[in-house]
């Protein structure tokens, strides 16, 4: 007698909601019973906790002031903007102070410097203070984007396009009212046109106003391979020539002074200029006009690996192979004793058996990983700074979803091997098949660095890999330079959106499997 | 009389592997994935404008990442199976020499996995050598064309061959130790992926390039380079000699408990 005969028509299943939960309890028995599954599980939370704790940076290790850029370490210390994120902000500022109510206004007549990257920025800014992450609002020209209203380190909204330059000169104005400032763009002088407006909650009513100019470093990739690149980088520096200077609203009298903002801090920023700059920043005053030169940058920090709330939960790799393997498990090892024809005998309705291996084993899972990522998180935090390495601070949201959506990843994934299980009957090749489609489009993107940007940003879009996304800590600012790669924590789709791609490929699956399991003999 | 026993041990391993449908599919499986994802890669790299330190050969056999899997998961079949059947029972019956019957299967893996990775690489490296001159890497550029006759080249694709056969033994040796196919598989593909994500989380470059000296896949695939040897945290014979000690561990640590333990 096969097994397709015990099939009985739906009407003789037992109905309602006891008839599933019973199902449910069976599993769970059995779950619980079998100690290499039990074990399995503990294992793979010890492997979420375990694996992060084996980080080893530290702080300024290889990031001298012109030590290579992409080897850098994590910073040992930096400044918190408005927003409480960290940020860098070192540039060279020549400034006044500036009144509740009052304007800035100059024309930028041309952008020069050594090594210009396509953010190096000069302009106008209005900022709270010189001391590093006050909040501010600026309006600037940059080397590769036009010119743009920046404010408060994470917001940039773009003005006139094109470069500027003798022939194309650039008119800037920021206005103070209150709180509120508002930038304005002209390529006359006549007409203008307004950009953006910021609102910089507790701006003193004293501010200081001037003409600033930046320059990040640059990082020049020259070879890649599994585990990591070299490359060359440095610190630059940018000289805008700046007149029409006018500046209203400042104490009679207000005498422009030049500040090295920052000066020491932030990630390889140099504000003294680096051994290799032609000049020192600082201004000069030339004819009408000034002249400023600065390097540095004012933009948020985009930590990578060490420094990010993510590093201690770099254990999930690991975690996740042994939660794939009691996934797996799970459901083909009762096609290799025999006990699905027991299991289905009992309770004829299959879907139903699915659907509570499903709901058993991702609960667990879940209820295993949340306490281990949230470990990981207690003990690798500490270990961190101990190294003096400084964690860029995340809002507590964000780290209850790089906990909880560590646990979601982990739980998801186990459904999904049930399903793949359920669908190969087979344990080898389930825990293959998911690990293959998790796992290895991360490294093939990451770590093996092989793949051109665009392609391997495809792979974690489209496979279950995008899911590591819920990890991302920070976002990619398009108006930052730096390596937005996985390895370093930054993901082509947005947190969420990366899970419901795991998601939709679990659903998918296991009604696949829904359907094969009615459809075939067990 | 022994070497008569030896002779039918693997007979009989070479009967099981040949009979079973699921190998062939396996190593078709084994050829397919890793040509195709070898030809997907060359065809998506890019170096329009020369001068990027592109290693024309690894790109074209990087199929390999993938291929090994499907390697392993033949290898542990060849043993895991047995026992989730109960099988194993019949054939130490009729085999009693236990490391026989071990050195038996490792043969054939073996010769399947070579035979298997012989065509994957040959394969690959014509896919390369036709696709990657089209997207900026080839003579034109001042590469060279992918060809056997340059040696290093020639080391890559022998060493690729090699490598499939010892993650084949690798396997073996981790299933006849745990008995489970997909305990077994999550153990080797762990170990062989998981090395290099780690290292590149750990932060450091001095404990990365350690952790890529002992990895299984990062030390063993070290054998893939022809350009910029200098860079290789491990040399390309010493990081195949490296995976040949991690099978060497596994299939001693395997043939142990299998002469050890009850079926």
């Amino acid at each position: 007698m096969t097994a397709g005969t015990v099939r009985t028509p739906r009407a003789a299943a037992p109905a309602g909601r006891g008839g599933f939960l019973a199902v449910v309890r069976a599993e769970w028995t059995k779950f619980r019973t079998v100690r290499g599954w039990v074990v399995g599980m503990v294992v793979a939370g010890l492997l979420v906790v375990g694996v992060g704790l084996l980080g080893h940076s530290e702080c300024g290790g290889q990031a001298g002031p012109n030590a290579p850029v992409v080897t850098g370490g994590p910073s040992c210390t930096s400044p918190l903007g408005p927003g409480g994120e960290a940020v860098t902000d070192d540039y060279y500022l020549v400034h006044q102070p500036l009144g509740t109510d009052g304007s800035i206004t100059v024309r930028v007549t041309s952008m020069t410097g050594s090594r210009l990257q396509p953010w190096s920025k000069a302009g106008i800014i209005v900022t709270a203070s010189t001391a590093p992450g006050s909040a501010y609002a600026a309006m600037m020209v940059t080397a590769g984007h036009g010119v743009r209203m920046q404010w408060d380190y994470t917001q940039d909204t773009p003005g006139l396009a094109g470069a500027v330059g003798p022939a194309s000169p650039r008119w800037l104005r920021l206005i103070r009212a209150g709180d509120t400032i508002t930038g304005y763009d002209s390529a006359d002088g006549t007409r203008w046109d307004r950009v953006g407006s910021a609102t910089l909650a507790g701006l003193p009513s004293v501010a200081q106003a001037g003409l600033f100019a930046a320059s990040p470093d640059y990082s020049n990739v020259t070879s890649q391979s599994i585990g990591g690149g070299s490359g060359s980088g440095g610190s630059t520096q940018a000289t805008a020539a700046f007149d029409h200077v006018m500046a209203e609203g400042g104490p009679a009298g207000g005498r422009w002074a030049g500040t090295a903002v920052g000066g020491t801090g932030g990630t390889g920023g140099t504000g003294g200029g680096g051994p290799g700059a032609p000049s020192p920043d600082g201004y000069r005053r030339s004819g009408g006009g000034y002249s400023v030169t600065g390097s540095g940058d004012i933009a948020p920090v985009t930590p990578q690996g060490a420094g990010s709330v993510a590093q201690p939960v770099i254990g999930t790799f690991a975690g996740l192979i042994a939660v794939i393997v009691v996934a797996a498990m799970f459901i083909t090892a009762e096609y290799r004793r025999g006990l699905i024809r027991v299991t289905l005998a009992a309770s004829p309705r299959r879907g139903r058996v699915l659907a509570a291996k499903a709901l058993v084993l991702g609960t667990i899972t879940f209820v295993v990983g949340l306490p281990a990522a949230w470990a990981a998180q207690l003990i690798g935090e500490p270990m961190e700074r101990s190294r003096g390495i400084f964690i860029d601070p995340v809002s507590a949201p964000t780290e209850l979803r790089i906990l909880a959506g560590t646990a979601a990843l982990l739980a998801v994934a186990a459904v999904l091997a049930v399903a793949v299980g359920a669908l190969l009957r087979r344990g080898a090749a389930a825990v293959t098949a998911v690990i293959v489609v998790i796992v290895l489009p991360y490294f093939f993107a990451g770590p093996l660095a092989v793949l051109p940007p665009g392609a391997a940003d495809w792979l974690l879009r489209v496979t279950p890999a995008a899911a590591f996304a819920i990890q991302q800590p920070y976002p990619a600012y398009p108006q930052v330079t730096s390596q937005y790669t996985p390895e370093n924590g930054y993901y082509p789709l947005a947190p969420w959106a990366g899970l419901a791609v795991l998601c939709g490929w679990t659903a998918l699956v296991l009604g696949l499997a829904a359907y094969r399991l009615r459809r075939r003999d067990a | 009389m022994s070497d008569f026993r030896t002779v039918l041990a693997l007979r009989a391993e070479w009967t099981k592997a040949r009979t079973v449908a699921s190998t062939g599919w396996v190593v078709l499986a084994a050829v397919g994935v890793t040509v195709g994802v070898s030809a997907g890669v060359a065809a998506a790299v890019r170096c329009p404008s020369g001068g990027c330190a592109e290693d024309p050969a690894r790109i074209s056999l990087t199929g390999i990442y993938l291929g090994q899997a499907v390697i392993a998961v033949l290898a542990v079949q060849a043993v895991g199976g047995e026992y989730g059947t109960g099988m194993i029972r019949v054939t130490l019956a009729a085999m009693p020499r236990r490391t026989a019957v071990l050195a038996a299967k490792a043969a054939v893996v073996s010769v399947i996995a070579v035979a298997a990775g012989t065509v994957a690489v040959l394969a690959s490296l014509l896919a390369g050598r036709l696709i990657l001159p089209g997207n900026g890497i080839g003579p034109a550029h001042g590469y060279p064309a992918v060809s056997l006759g340059d040696g290093p080249v020639l080391r890559a694709a022998a060493g690729s061959v090699l490598y499939l056969a010892l993650i084949g033994l690798l396997s073996l040796g981790v299933a006849t130790a745990v008995r489970d196919s997909a305990a077994a598989i999550g153990i080797v593909l762990g170990l062989l992926y998981l090395f290099p994500i780690v290292g590149a989380a750990v932060g450091n470059a001095q404990l990365d390039r350690h952790i890529q000296q002992i990895g299984p896949m990062t030390a063993g695939l070290a054998v893939q380079a022809t350009t910029g040897l200098d860079r290789l945290p491990i040399g390309p014979w010493a990081g195949l000699g490296v995976l040949a000690a991690w099978a060497a561990a596994a299939m001693l640590a395997g043939g142990l408990l299998l002469s050890r333990r009850d079926a």
